[in-house]
């Protein structure tokens, strides 16, 4: 039995129909394009802000330049100073936040919608947990039992142990969760929960032999952090995400399609089976890599694509593109409190998504409660 | 094994270099300027004891920031926090614009120590060991990058001095008492210290015996290796101040009531940095240590 809103499951099936809800679709386009300006003004806000004044804008012209001669040191007439405070930590941070916010709110709504269950979220049905484990798994024994693998695979060695991590705990939870086609949502929150649990012992587990400079590395896995970006991060991470990004929108009409449930889908003609597996990689992948270099980072996956949904509705075809830039522009917003707000130190960034996505998250809950069937 | 052993030659010989060069050039740059700027004159100290030794020195007036453990002494305090040793903002340290950064071992993360590397910033490494020598090493580092080695040489020689007599009256006095150093209780479940820690350094050089010795690092211990650690005292931080009270409640724990230190209720707190800093203040520290764990035995 699908869970969403009633008016939700008529308008996913006019969204569908290419009949459109005659409100939300031009409202959806509105808000879609006004994502993207937010998040351009979000991104030149965040390079701008920060414990050093630097004359962003004077200095962003040099990039393409500066990167297309993969140049060392600062440009003429530029302050060295200046422009490492752009190029290694604003600016790779910068990217890093909007690709790990894009992420984890995309990966939200496919599994929002796969599942059929607005409560479904990497972070709270323990695929995070899985990730975090596998990640965890190469920071310990990256030096000796699996010294060999971290050799082939160098700095993409930590992402796909997160991403297997992810793809294993997905794969567990769908299968637990989904009986003849039909997702059971309780069935499904609490498999979330036992199996957050197993893979958090295990990772204590690895607490418990790692060396004082592993513990420090894996105690970023808790809160979440963006501290440590550079370009390294990045590659690691970007193609995986943007490979995630660009094929998402593909599964829109599929993910429209689910809401009317799984056999009506395929009358419909969509091939469920290949979407599911698909959605199930895609995101796997994606919370995967962004656990891999920004640790747990919770709430932006549930509290996004929600906020959207009620505002431009259910269409995956909006919901989708829209989550990302919302996800993008709120991870960076907070990013960039967490590095002035108690400036010259910083503060994790998982503290200030929990403030602001667990009393949101409550709310949704209390307005929900009755429809939700918890 | 053997690149350890010449690790260690080379650098005492290193050492005796250095002390050499600094007896014959007092208040000379050791260094060439391109690697630690000895006429710096704006410093961030990362480490408490990294800011003691700067204060010891009497050079504290270069100093215009310190991270969260530099809060000895009082003054330091009203310097500005560039965030925890470990974890540190590089825009952060950047924007009270320093020419020399004082850095402890173990200052991270390294990502954040690379850019600060890459702007070009003097930074000046200061090795960390839980040993009386692992102090005078700190001392002379932070002399030289300070380029006050004129001033920090006898510093280091006194503390040496200091530290052997602390020892030597500490060795009888405090000698095969088994102490369990308990980092944390939270949640009942006791966080010990093993070897290779500052805890483990301290109560050697006070020349307590170190009840839990089977592993390195800080471990959770169940109740069974607590009865079998068998600590005659107990050695925490003190956070509270309020001995009594804390002892009663630390002592309630199961396993640990039945040990020597619970059925007499011997606790011992000190101040975190002071006993476990490793640095100008340490040898007080010995002698304070191996004073209280004497009184315990009556």
């Amino acid at each position: 039995m699908s869970l969403w809103p009633r008016s939700a499951r008529v308008a996913a099936l006019f969204g569908l129909t290419e009949a459109g809800d005659g409100n939300r679709e031009p409202l959806a386009r509105i808000v879609t394009g006004g994502l993207v300006l937010l998040t351009l003004a979000v991104m030149l806000g965040s390079l701008a802000t920060g414990p050093i004044a630097v004359p962003v804008l004077d200095l962003l012209p040099h990039v393409p330049g500066h990167v297309l001669a993969a140049g060392d040191g600062a440009p003429d007439g530029v302050s060295l100073r200046d422009w490492i405070v752009v190029m290694d930590i604003r600016l790779p941070r910068l990217v890093l936040g909007a690709l790990v916010g894009a992420a984890l709110a995309v990966s939200g709504a496919v599994m929002q919608g796969l599942f059929r269950n607005p409560l479904a979220d990497p972070g709270i049905v323990g695929v995070s947990a899985g990730a975090g484990l596998g990640a965890a798994l190469f920071i310990v024994l990256g030096n000796a039992a699996l010294a060999p693998v971290m050799a082939l695979l160098g700095i993409y060695a930590v992402p796909l142990a997160a991403f297997a991590g992810g793809l294993v705990t997905t794969l567990l939870l769908y299968r637990i969760g989904t009986r003849g086609g039909i997702t059971s949502v309780a069935t499904l929150l609490l498999a979330g929960i036992a199996l957050g649990a197993l893979t958090g012992a295990m990772t204590g587990l690895l607490v418990y032999v790692a060396d004082d400079q592993q513990l420090r590395d894996l105690q970023f896995w808790g809160l979440g952090s963006l501290a440590g970006s550079n370009w390294e991060k990045v590659l690691s991470a970007a193609p995986i995400i943007l490979a995630m990004l660009v094929s998402v929108p593909f599964l829109a009409r599929g993910l429209n399609a689910l809401t009317l449930g799984e056999a009506a889908a395929a009358h419909l003609g969509v091939r469920v089976q290949r979407l599911k597996n698909l959605s199930i990689l895609l995101v796997a992948a994606a919370t995967g890599a962004s656990v891999a270099v920004s640790g747990g980072i919770g709430f932006v996956g549930i509290v996004v694509p929600h906020l959207l949904r009620l505002t431009i509705g259910p269409d995956h075809r909006y919901l989708l593109p829209a989550s990302g830039l919302l996800g993008a522009s709120l991870l960076i917003a907070a990013d960039t409190l967490a590095r002035t707000i108690v400036a010259p130190a910083e503060m994790p960034i998982g503290i200030i998504t929990a403030f602001a996505g667990a009393p949101f998250f409550l709310w949704i809950l209390l307005r929900k409660r009755g429809l939700t069937g918890l | 094994m053997s690149r350890l052993f010449s690790n260690r030659l080379l650098g005492i010989a290193a050492a005796i270099a250095l002390t050499g060069t600094a007896l014959f050039l007092p208040e000379k740059p050791l260094l060439a300027g391109d690697d630690a700027p000895v006429d710096a004159r704006r410093i961030v100290a990362v480490g408490g004891s990294v800011t003691e030794v700067v204060f010891a020195l009497g050079e504290q007036h270069r100093l215009i920031a310190r991270d969260t453990t530099s809060t000895f002494p009082s003054e330091a305090n009203t310097l500005p926090d560039v965030g925890y040793i470990r974890a540190l903002s590089p825009e952060g340290v950047l924007s009270v614009d320093p020419d020399l950064i004082l850095m402890l071992e173990g200052s991270g993360p390294p990502e954040a120590v690379e850019v600060l590397e890459k702007s070009g910033i003097a930074i000046a490494r200061v090795p960390e060991a839980y040993t009386g020598e692992g102090i005078v090493a700190k001392v002379r580092t932070v002399g030289e990058a300070l380029g006050v080695s004129g001033r920090a040489e006898p510093l280091a020689r006194k503390l040496e001095a200091d530290l052997a007599a602390a020892r030597e009256d500490a060795g009888d006095r405090s000698a095969g008492i088994r102490v369990l150093f308990i980092l944390s209780t939270r949640g009942g479940r006791i966080l010990a210290s093993g070897t290779g820690t500052a805890a483990d350094g301290i109560l050697k050089l006070a020349g307590a015996t170190n009840a839990v010795s089977d592993f390195t690092g800080y471990k959770q211990l169940s109740d069974e290796a607590i009865l079998s650690a068998a600590p005659d005292v107990v050695l925490m931080m003190d956070r509270t101040g309020d001995h009594g009270a804390s002892a009663d409640e630390l002592f309630s724990h199961p396993a640990l009531g039945k040990t020597p230190a619970g059925k007499h209720k011997r606790l011992v707190t000190m101040g975190g940095q002071y006993l476990l800093g490793f640095g100008p203040r340490t040898a007080e520290a010995v002698r304070d240590l191996a004073a209280r764990l004497a009184e315990t035995r009556g």
